[in-house]
């Protein structure tokens, strides 16, 4: 009978190096160390390489205008200054555009919560005839992105004078979401059925049921599907590039390609607006991140 | 609402309800979706620069694009970036999922750090992967130089420049790739691998013909995310390079954006859209269509 430390142990040995060790020797505590000692080694590399190039932004911020344009490049700022954020707020509107982002992040991130979650407890509780094709429909949806559609949508907002407000952006959120349904739809589908049918049986209607049973028991769906929705919406660009043009209207995103195509624009100030643009994401990362990464890889592990 | 309902059958209700609750996402449909997508097939068949209304042309669009180098190029410099980014990050992805997927300390710090740079936008690493790539003062350049290699040229290079942005893409999706194997990693039981070393399997053996098996699902539907995301690559191209030098760093979707926008040739846009949609349409359910073939299935 192994015991469960050799098993592992022995998973390490193929894993670290693809070719198997002889027993006696993966049981010295030596070489088991070893092995240890070098996963860690690789992880803090791949670690480096992955984080580095953040750093590398945040570094830079830092730096005096100077700096920025000698080689080699100097790794820490010789002297830490703030100009570089006060230039960037100074000679851009940075704080609306952090406000913008903000505002419509938020809206959007309701908006697909309410209407994600309407159509998925339609989808999963109740029965009715063209739930299937209506199923059909919206996972079909998730094969045409906004990219493709996004000349005809283009001038139906002109059509109807939504160009250069944020309607274009914060209405289709509240118009349902494939992605939000899909996820919402899977945990629903875990709720007893029974749970409904009793409160239906008290007097409870459908409203009051997804409310008070489904939200409640889901809480964790939503909130990993809104901390995803509000970072992708910030992170959006494409959409509020064509629709948004009034510089006072743009969000952070475009904010900060327009700030890029300005020419005076020196690296010290890109990196500082990049990484205030950056902050409000890393924190709520840093808070939230199990439920960001639940919310990203959800729909993948279920299907 | 409710109150109308209450003479109806119970089964009636449950039919207006249902239909009901779906009205957002119908309409969403409608107008952001199937609607659009059904427009865009008829303004390719039109000339169209939003001040002069839409004239019928026939297929002088899809004729046009046909013989149009520029199409030709950015479907080409779409494909090699979903060519080398999906198979990239998906590579190092289980290879770092598979180091990842042991008991040792830490192992949930690192997990977080891998995972950052998806929550950063494309425009943020996209700035600031151009400052590290800038030939001059740049970090990359400088640290090549250690190692007896470069001065690259990176983005201002035609040569070098799609290279460029795929290995920004790599470092976007790495983290996702890492994550997704990971879950998938930890779903296979462990008995699989104990009864394989009963019956002597090696290290490799055990790799090829139960975790990569076991793995399929979730390699095939991140390969299908992986291709579907890369197929739309744009933010990248638009802050780091214009589509440039020499258009080649022109995609496709930046293609749609400049006549769309800047030329204002809705008609021509549209049809490059039709062409857009049929690859990702056609490819998608030909991948699910062989998906059996593909994907080892457990029960």
């Amino acid at each position: 009978m192994r015991t469960k430390p050799e098993l592992e142990s022995k998973k390490l040995e193929f894993n670290q190096s693809g070719k198997k060790i002889s027993d006696s020797q993966a049981r010295t505590k030596f070489g088991k160390q070893l092995i240890t000692g070098s996963v860690y080694l690789l992880l803090i590399l791949v670690a480096l390489v992955v984080i580095f190039p953040i750093i590398w932004m945040v570094l830079t911020s830092f730096k005096l205008e100077g700096e920025v344009q000698v080689y080699p490049p100097t790794i820490l700022p010789k002297a830490w200054s703030l100009s570089a954020y006060r230039n960037v707020f100074k000679l851009y509107p940075f704080w609306l555009f952090l406000l913008n982002s903000f505002l419509i992040s938020i809206a959007v991130t309701v908006g697909t919560l309410i209407s994600s979650s309407m159509a998925a407890f339609s989808l999963v509780h109740l029965r009715f005839r063209g739930r299937e094709v209506i199923f059909l429909a919206i996972l079909g949806t998730l094969m045409v992105p906004f990219a493709a559609t996004m000349v005809p949508i283009f001038i139906e907002m002109a059509k109807v004078h939504w160009l250069n407000t944020w309607y274009p952006l914060i209405v289709p959120a509240f118009l349902g979401n494939a992605y939000g349904i899909f996820l919402l739809r899977q945990l629903f589908r875990g709720i007893p059925r029974e749970l409904g049918e009793a409160a239906k049986l008290d007097g409870c209607g459908p409203l009051r049921i997804l409310c008070f049973i489904y939200v409640p028991l889901s809480k964790s769906a939503f909130a990993a599907l809104g901390v995803v929705t509000f970072i992708n919406s910030w992170n959006n660009m494409l959409a509020p590039l064509i629709f948004v043009n009034d510089r006072n209207k743009m969000p952070v995103s475009v904010g900060l390609a327009y700030l890029n195509g300005q020419g005076s624009s020196i690296w010290s100030w890109i990196m500082a607006a990049s990484t205030v643009s950056v902050v409000p994401l890393l924190l709520m990362y840093a808070i939230g991140q199990k439920y960001v990464v639940m919310g990203m890889t959800m729909t993948e592990r279920n299907k | 609402m409710n109150v109308s309902f209450r003479n109806r059958t119970p089964k009636h209700r449950e039919t207006l309800w249902g239909w009901g609750l779906m009205v957002p996402t119908l309409l969403g449909l409608f107008f952001f979706t199937v609607g659009p997508f059904l427009v865009a097939i008829y303004i390719s068949f039109t000339s169209w620069s939003l001040f002069q209304g839409p004239v019928w042309v026939g297929l002088a669009n899809y004729k046009k694009m046909f013989h149009d180098p520029l199409f030709w190029t950015s479907w080409w410099n779409t494909a090699v970036y979903t060519g080398f980014s999906v198979p990239l990050s998906m590579i190092i992805g289980l290879g770092i999922a598979v180091l990842l997927n042991r008991k040792l300390r830490g192992m949930a710090f690192f997990r977080v750090l891998f995972f950052a740079p998806m929550t950063i936008g494309v425009v943020a690493s996209g700035l600031l992967w151009a400052w590290m790539f800038s030939p001059q003062y740049g970090l990359l350049n400088y640290i090549f130089h250690f190692v007896g290699l470069g001065p690259f040229r990176w983005l201002t290079s035609a040569s070098t420049c799609l290279m460029s942005i795929i290995i920004v893409g790599v470092w976007r999706a790495l983290g996702f790739t890492i994550v997704i194997f990971l879950a998938g990693l930890q779903s296979i039981p462990e008995a699989l691998y104990d009864a394989a070393a009963v019956d002597g399997a090696g290290g490799w053996r055990k790799f090829r013909h139960i975790t990569i098996p076991m793995l399929s699902p979730t390699i095939f539907f991140s390969t299908l995310i992986g291709v579907i995301m890369s197929f739309q690559v744009f933010e990248q191209t638009y802050v780091m390079t214009q589509g440039g030098p020499g258009n080649s760093t022109l995609t496709i979707i930046y293609f749609i954006y400049q006549n769309g926008f800047s030329y204002l040739r809705m008609g021509y846009a549209s049809a490059v859209s039709v062409s857009f949609l049929l690859v990702i349409v056609m490819g998608t359910t030909l991948l699910l269509r062989f998906q059996d073939r593909l994907v080892h299935y457990e029960n």
